[in-house]
């Protein structure tokens, strides 16, 4: 069993406990144990631009040096504001030293002093890369025939290009580990427009356009469902569908998934594991449909 | 024993303003070897000068000092002067107490005292200095022009109208360049085949031009004055002294379905063909990958309708010898292919095609000979959106720099496309608009607001199909909005790159490029057409984008330095070179890869390294690279810059 330093975050430990849980029980079926860091924070939301204030990069520092006190040197992630956040303030202090030893200085302990040596990836890259969709393909029990499927990146995953995944413009991690399962990516031109992130908050009404842009798109394109990899964006799309529904009288009814739920089905995995009880639009009439539940 | 002369410069005030120079000369004038010493207001004008050669004369002077600015100001002017004075100008040199002491000190004790330093360990380079003479090469007077565009054309023709032969190598069936692709020409609509073909032509008639098209340049060996150049004729499989160029073969050939490059992929060609109907020489090659007969051994047909029996299939390539005394590097650009852009569909969209496409579309003797028609289903696009910067300004995804002619193409391609289509309506996307140039910024303005061009200033975010319409997200920074405009038709303004290959030419000829594969010039404003290596020269789109007036005046200005070169007897080059003490010499080899200019060698027989005094620009890499000494400088020897640092080092007493 190979095992990674995993980071859940504070969305995953609570609404999102179906992308949670589903990554870790795929995880296992793949061999791999993601093993949750024993202290962790919360990985500061935002990575903050501001270059002469320091203090907000202390938060997914700490996570850094937690995964290096357990002589680990790879720290793996799910929400995309997690990842993000991780992998900019790594980059940065890894780029500038000055900073690393200021936040060190800050921390004033010795033995939680950062290296600057771990690498921080998301859980995509290493499905794609240290497992290999075509070994995933392989494993596959219950392929997802007949499943069409757009895959919405939204903003964090692919800017900057520093931080990205895959291609700035053009990716396509997710569409091609839909295809490995025997799904069908269609290309949906909104792939990494904004899903109105926090706007969620204060003024609902933005979000429910943007949603409703992101989503007719993906119905026109022919997706019976989105898969995302963030939780926000999850939000956004899934229970903001009741906004557009009161807006505009629509009912797009469209499921929004994460990547793991549909990794656990096609590795054969109960629907228990993916707890679909958590969406507002039920998945399940569609996966029925399909015979792949 | 030496006597040396130092001369100390006021430089008005410049220098004497902090530097007490009458002290200066007192101070050197009992140092070792000098017999004379004065200062002067201005030593560089005309009465300055003529102190020194007075002093020269009267003195019997053997070596000269002259303390006053950076020696790349006047060191050429005192030299001169030394020289008049029957003094070898290599006994004369500068010390700088003007940009490294008085320009950057206050206090002027020390000052004074640093510049008498600086003149002492001066004297001792000169006491250390040899007589040298210039090295003298022959020159071949004829030059080789690399790209038949238009600035391998302009450069080939001026060449050869001064009286020198020249070789002009094209590697397309035809010259023209990109040139000939284009439909009309800002900032004037002058037809642009109108102004290039006559031009064309005048290449081919030319009693001083050899013409090699479809013809590479393999190796190039030797250096300034005295080149060895190797060229690949391609094998045509037509004999082109034979062809008279009917184009019966061409109108035979089955093989049709070939994409034409010289029509950006827009149309279909044969597999014998001339690239367009005022190709020069207008002969046709066989595209040996599509033509029936090389792939399956049957048809000859091309050789059954020949009427003179042209068509050899048995041709081989051909190797060429010239040599030559220079060579001009004018092998123009690329454009940034639409494939390569992920966020406007890789390529994948048929109605979003690159701005040379869209001038094919344009061109009278184009695909759709001259009407504009989007490639997909041949409509009349109503609207047209055009993407400038696209790949350009772009440093974190494509190319940081400016492409240059992208702004002024872009609105003649709106004002064509209104011209042709009365009720289109074409949107440009800019980031911001660069028309320096003449009539340049006349030329937009009218196109925004007699030919109601809507302007928007922004960049586009994602280009994707929906139905028959091409919709372009953007946005407009200037009402702070996001816009969508529903297209039939995308052009883009793509980046102007290098050649994909102009590395690999670059290694070939020993010349350097930038970082993104343009030739380098040898300084960006005072030698803009000289290569580092010498006999190289640059022109055209080789060495950054540039538009058609600027191509033809460098390629004019290259042609000048090209004449000049050829207009001496003898070509002369600075002995201060590096030299080769043969017994000292282990033969490790370590200076040949330190040499940026390829004057090192290694002697198989001597078992020693040699340098090439012709291609040596005296840098000192392969001094500063050679463990055991053997490799010294003329007049830079480690033994001179002993003295220099310990006299440097000598406690003051001033």
């Amino acid at each position: 069993m190979n095992k990674i330093s995993y980071y859940p975050g504070c969305t995953l430990s609570n609404t999102a406990k179906n992308f949670d849980l589903s990554a870790r029980e795929s995880m296992k079926a793949l061999g791999w144990e993601l093993d949750e860091l024993p202290r962790w924070n919360c990985c500061g939301t935002v990575y903050s631009l501001a270059s002469d204030n320091l203090i907000n990069h202390v938060a997914p520092i700490r996570l850094l040096v937690h995964t290096q006190e357990l002589g680990r040197d790879k720290l793996t992630t799910l929400c995309s504001m997690c990842y993000h956040t991780l992998k900019m303030s790594n980059l940065m202090v890894q780029k500038d030293r000055d900073k690393l030893e200021k936040i060190n200085f800050f921390t004033k302990d010795k033995d939680a002093e950062y290296k600057g040596r771990v690498e921080v990836l998301h859980l995509l890259e290493i499905l794609k890369n240290d497992i290999g969709f075509a070994n995933i393909k392989e494993k596959i029990s219950r392929p997802l025939k007949g499943l069409k499927l757009a895959s919405y990146y939204g903003c964090l995953l692919t800017r900057p290009k520093a931080a990205a995944i895959d291609d700035v413009e053009m990716p396509t991690i997710m569409g091609d580990l839909i295809n490995s399962l025997g799904a069908q990516a269609v290309y949906d031109p909104c792939l990494t427009e904004c899903c109105g992130s926090y706007h969620t908050v204060m003024d609902q009404e933005v979000v429910a356009d943007k949603a409703e842009r992101i989503i007719s798109s993906a119905i026109k394109n022919g997706a019976e469902a989105i898969v995302t990899s963030c939780p926000l964006c999850f939000f956004n799309l899934d229970e903001r569908q009741k906004n557009i529904l009161e807006k505009t009288g629509k009912a797009y009814d469209l499921p929004i998934l994460y990547f793991t739920q549909l990794l656990a089905l096609g590795l054969g995995l109960g629907p228990e594991v993916c707890k679909f009880d958590l969406h507002h639009i039920d998945p399940r009439p569609l996966l029925k449909a399909k015979s792949i539940i | 024993m030496e006597k040396i002369g130092v001369f100390v410069c006021h430089c008005g005030l410049n220098i004497a303003g902090t530097v007490d120079v009458k002290k200066v000369a007192e101070a050197i004038s009992g140092y070792r070897d000098v017999a004379h010493a004065e200062e002067y207001k201005y030593m560089c004008s005309d009465p300055g000068q003529n102190l020194v050669i007075k002093a020269i004369k009267e003195k019997g002077l053997t070596g000269l000092v002259v303390a006053a600015c950076s020696p790349t100001l006047h060191e050429t002017t005192f030299r001169k002067a030394a020289q008049r004075a029957g003094l070898n100008p290599y006994k004369v040199e500068i010390a700088n107490i003007r940009e490294q002491c008085s320009w950057v000190h206050d206090d002027k004790a020390l000052a004074t005292s640093k510049a008498i330093k600086i003149v002492r360990t001066m004297v001792e380079k000169v006491r250390g200095d040899s007589p040298l003479e210039t090295i003298k090469v022959d020159v071949t007077k004829k030059a080789l022009v690399i790209g038949g565009g238009i600035s391998g054309i302009q450069a080939a023709l001026d060449i050869a109208n001064s009286g020198y032969p020249v070789i002009l190598v094209e590697r397309q069936p035809s010259i023209g360049g990109h040139m000939a692709q284009l439909s009309e020409t800002f900032p004037t609509l002058d037809c642009s085949q109108c102004i290039l073909t006559p031009k064309m032509v005048d290449v081919s008639k030319h009693p001083n031009i050899t013409l090699h098209t479809y013809s590479e340049v393999e190796d190039v060996s030797g250096y300034v004055g005295n080149f060895k150049v190797r060229i690949k004729k391609k094998a045509a499989y037509v004999d082109r002294d034979k062809c008279t160029g009917c184009g019966l073969c061409s109108e035979k050939c089955p093989s049709k379905n070939n994409s034409s490059e010289f029509e950006r992929g827009m149309a279909f060609r044969k597999a014998i063909y001339t690239p367009f109907p005022q190709a020069v020489p207008n002969k046709p090659v066989i595209d040996r990958e599509n033509c029936t007969y090389f792939q399956t051994g049957k048809c000859g047909v091309c050789a059954k309708v020949c009427t003179v029996g042209a068509i050899n299939y048995e041709q081989q390539d051909e190797m060429i010898e010239e040599q030559v005394g220079s060579i001009v590097i004018a092998t123009g650009y690329e454009v940034h292919p639409v494939s390569k852009f992920a966020e406007y569909g890789y390529g994948t969209i048929p109605d979003v095609i690159d701005g040379l496409q869209f001038e094919r579309m344009l061109s009278a003797s184009g695909p759709t000979e001259g009407e504009v028609k989007r490639p997909s289903d041949g409509k009349t696009p109503k609207e047209v959106v055009f993407i400038q910067c696209a790949g350009s300004r772009d440093p974190e995804k494509y190319f940081p720099y400016c492409s240059k002619i992208c702004c002024m193409y872009t609105a003649k391609h709106a004002k064509l496309y209104k011209h042709k289509v009365h009720d289109g309506q074409p949107y440009v996307f800019y980031i911001d608009i660069r028309a320096g140039g003449k009539k340049y910024e006349e030329f937009v303005q009218q196109a925004i607001e007699e030919e109601k061009v809507v302007y928007l200033r922004g960049k586009v975010s994602r280009i994707y199909r929906d139905g028959d319409k091409v919709m372009v997200c953007g946005e407009d920074t200037l009402l702070g909005k996001k816009v969508e405009i529903a297209a039939d038709l995308v052009v883009l303004a793509s980046a102007i790159t290098a050649q994909t290959d102009s590395r690999e030419l670059a290694q070939k000829l020993k010349a350097a490029v930038d970082e993104f594969g343009f030739f380098s010039e040898a300084h960006p404003k005072l030698r803009p057409v000289e290569s580092n290596t010498g006999g190289f020269f640059l022109a055209g789109a080789a060495q950054a984008p540039k538009d058609i007036p600027e191509a033809v005046a460098q390629a004019s200005a290259t042609a000048a330095k090209v004449t000049a070169l050829f207009s001496g007897k003898y070509l002369e080059h600075e002995p201060i070179v590096a030299t080769v003490v043969e017994d000292l010499c282990s033969g490790c080899r370590i200076c040949v890869p330190a040499c940026p200019y390829g004057a090192r060698e290694y002697d198989k027989e001597k078992k020693v390294a040699r340098v090439n005094e012709v291609l040596c620009e005296g840098c000192g890499a392969c001094v500063s690279a050679c463990a055991s000494g053997a490799t010294q400088q003329n007049n830079f020897s480690d033994q001179q810059f002993y003295e220099m640092i310990s006299t440097a080092l000598e406690e003051s007493n001033v």
